[in-house]
């Protein structure tokens, strides 16, 4: 930890953006080597590029490769969605599932759990239709809240308000749902939310990555948008900014973003409000270095999440949800005490 | 907007009124049908009929314990939003609703805790713990204690103890039948003992915060003003902090966590009554006080014969309502 302290990233934000990503890299490694049948890197590797013993290939690439690109690309998600929140916002407890977006999906999910059970708990339509669900509940939750926080544009501190009005009634609105229906579904109901990949197909990834991809890739091309806007509406409009359209912009990319997270991998929490703030306290409040330092974070924090999920408590699962915060929280708040500049935020 | 103070006083007086009323109405109204002149004459003259002993055992201390907890919360609440500076805040950003759910869940988990006083303890243990941790993490290091440090350690600490209760809940679902009432938070079928052993703190915090709440105004235009005119902020902070989680940790210890109130009150309350903190935290109260009487009793009706807890209820009210205030009022 030392050389943190030494090195000022903030001013080399490359170097520590690729040694963020070397470090996703290895954990990738790592995760996919360990389980029940434990595999060696260059097993792992070999078995990558189509060498190695024909079992390795099978649980590598069919069950445990899914799941790990799954991890990789719902932090990535969540990371630069809360990142882009904060930013538009300016209000360090911003993140996706303070307004609603999660909520409106867990309703989404709790109300298909529900709907779509017969008698004997059994889903009467394939499990594959959830993730459809849980997005449409998400997407349908945020336009909500962004037509309700609508009045002559958007003022981010009346959407953050709005954002959490609306959560508090989705949750209400679970809970009301899950009490009235059987323990059962209570159960997987809880499950869903704490968030959890298990079960990830490549189908899913398929679905997943051209979209997380495609919005963080635009949300980096907007950096100059971005950066403006963080300077306040008035100075932003002074130097020519678009602000409303800007602004909508990327809180749609914001809200999609999360949206597909959670759709596959349920309430994963707290990557969204953590990661863009180690960020920021490690290459400073920069958009494009901040939201890519951001991506790496986030997605480090489910792959290790996800690894501990599926390794620590096996054969039991426990849902990698609970992880995040477990992995997260310590470390950020390592950084809170020993951070010795000012700002930064 | 209330301006003048003569104006505010006559609010005051109006305020506690309508809570009278309000807790004469939780008297009266729900599955069983009563009048008011039963909640009348089952205090005078009980006659130990149904009606009377559902009145004096069942919505009796159910309308104190609405009535105090929403004040609790409200203040809390304001108080939180003040020393952190951050109009977001409520009781469960600082740790207070996660430490204590925390606690309760490890207790029915591994010591198999049943009673509600026991969870009433554990849950004020958790909630003080909780804010302990918060407040000591946040003034280490060498900016000291910033609004911006209190705010972030609180949700890191929030974020660590819901994971690990959502995670106990998970492995255990049979813990999870058991708390999955007390987690959604309730004022029904609480022992007034409950609200008696938990009220001396919630008077000594609430007489406490109140007479020391001209503090917070010069608190609220910045540690640097305020240590100019020779505030000792870090002593502020801790007092109102502390003030603040007791009242919250009363709240949850009687009532089960109950999240919105503590939200949503200050902010209506500071469109009412201006920025004036010796009148936004007994204006928090009653307006706390009034939204859970309300939610409490709406929660009677909403299923009938079933129950909704009113940690739901206050959403589904008090929603629409600040929806409506936010887009209309609040100056932003």
């Amino acid at each position: 930890m030392k050389i943190f302290n030494r090195i000022d990233f903030t001013r080399h934000p490359v170097i520590a953006t690729v040694l963020v990503f070397v470090a996703v890299g290895t954990v990738m490694l790592i995760s996919a080597g360990s389980g029940e049948f434990p595999l060696s890197p260059s097993k792992v590797l070999a078995a990558l590029f189509g060498y190695g013993e024909e079992f390795d290939r099978i649980i590598l690439i069919d069950f445990r490769l899914p799941r790990i690109m799954m991890a990789l690309f719902v932090g990535m998600a969540l990371a630069v969605s809360g990142a882009i929140l904060q930013g538009i916002t300016k209000n360090p407890l911003a993140s996706p599932d303070l307004i609603g977006v999660t909520a409106g999906a867990s309703f989404a999910v709790v109300l298909f759990l529900t709907v779509f059970s017969d008698e004997n708990n059994a889903l009467i339509v394939s499990i594959q239709w959830l993730p459809l669900f849980a997005f449409l509940g998400a997407t349908l939750t945020a336009l909500i809240v962004f037509a309700l926080s609508w009045k002559n544009g958007i003022a981010p501190f009346r959407l953050l308000l709005i954002g959490i009005a609306v959560a508090a009634f989705m949750q209400a609105g679970t809970t009301i749902w899950i009490l009235m229906g059987p323990i059962y579904q209570a159960s997987q109901a809880t499950i869903w939310t704490t968030g959890s990949i298990y079960g990830a197909n490549w189908s899913q990834v398929s679905v997943l990555m051209p979209w997380a991809l495609l919005l963080i890739i635009i949300s980096l091309l907007l950096r100059r948008q971005m950066n403006i806007l963080e300077l306040g509406d008035d100075i932003a409009t002074g130097v020519g900014s678009m602000v409303q359209r800007n602004r909508m912009i990327l809180l749609l990319i914001s809200t999609g973003l999360t949206g597909v997270a959670v759709a596959f991998a349920g309430g994963i929490g707290f990557v969204g409000l953590l990661a863009p703030h180690i960020a920021r306290r490690i290459v400073g409040p920069k958009f494009q270095s901040m939201v890519l330092f951001s991506a790496g974070v986030g997605a480090l924090l489910v792959l290790i999440a996800d690894w501990i999920a599926r390794v620590a408590f096996a054969p039991i699962e426990v849902p990698a949800g609970v992880w995040t915060a477990a992995v997260g929280a310590p470390y950020f708040i390592f950084l809170l005490m020993t951070q010795r500049k000012k700002g930064g935020a | 907007m209330l301006h003048t103070n003569s104006k505010r006083g006559w609010g005051i007086a109006i305020g506690m009124t309508a809570i009278l009323f309000l807790m004469g109405a939780s008297l009266v109204y729900g599955y069983t049908d009563t009048t008011w002149r039963d909640a009348y004459l089952s205090f005078s003259n009980p006659s130990g009929s149904n009606e009377h002993l559902i009145i004096r055992d069942v919505r009796f201390p159910r309308s104190l314990i609405a009535a105090f907890v929403g004040a609790c919360l409200g203040v809390s609440g304001a108080i939180m939003q003040s020393i952190t500076r951050n109009p977001l805040s409520s009781p469960s950003i600082l740790g207070v609703n996660a430490g204590a759910s925390f606690f309760v869940v490890v207790g029915v988990v591994f010591l198999s805790v049943q009673s509600l006083q026991s969870y009433m303890w554990l849950s004020f243990a958790g909630a003080s713990f909780a804010f302990l941790l918060v407040f000591l993490l946040s003034s280490a290091g060498r900016e000291g204690l910033t609004p911006l440090k209190l705010t972030l350690a609180g949700s890191a600490i929030t974020a660590l103890f819901a994971s690990f209760t959502q995670g106990l809940l998970v492995l255990n679902e049979t813990a999870l039948d058991q708390v999955l009432f007390w987690l959604a938070g309730s004022v029904a079928n609480r022992p007034l003992d409950l609200l008696v052993s938990a009220l001396p703190y919630m008077a000594i915090a609430l007489t406490a915060t109140f007479l020391r709440a001209k503090e917070l105004n010069v608190l609220s235009i910045g540690d640097d003003v305020a240590v100019g005119l020779g505030q000792r902020t870090i002593w502020i902070k801790f007092f109102f902090g502390a003030g603040a989680v007791i009242l919250a940790g009363c709240a949850v210890a009687v009532a089960g966590p109950i999240g919105f109130v503590g939200i949503i009150i200050p902010h209506l309350i500071r469109s009412l009554v201006g920025l004036d903190h010796r009148w936004i935290l007994p204006y928090s109260a009653m307006g706390g006080a009034a939204l859970l009487l309300l939610a409490d009793i709406g929660g009677r009706y909403v299923l009938m014969p079933q129950e909704l807890p009113v940690g739901v209820m206050t959403a589904l009210i008090g929603v629409p309502f600040f929806i409506f205030v936010a887009r209309r009022k609040l100056g932003i």
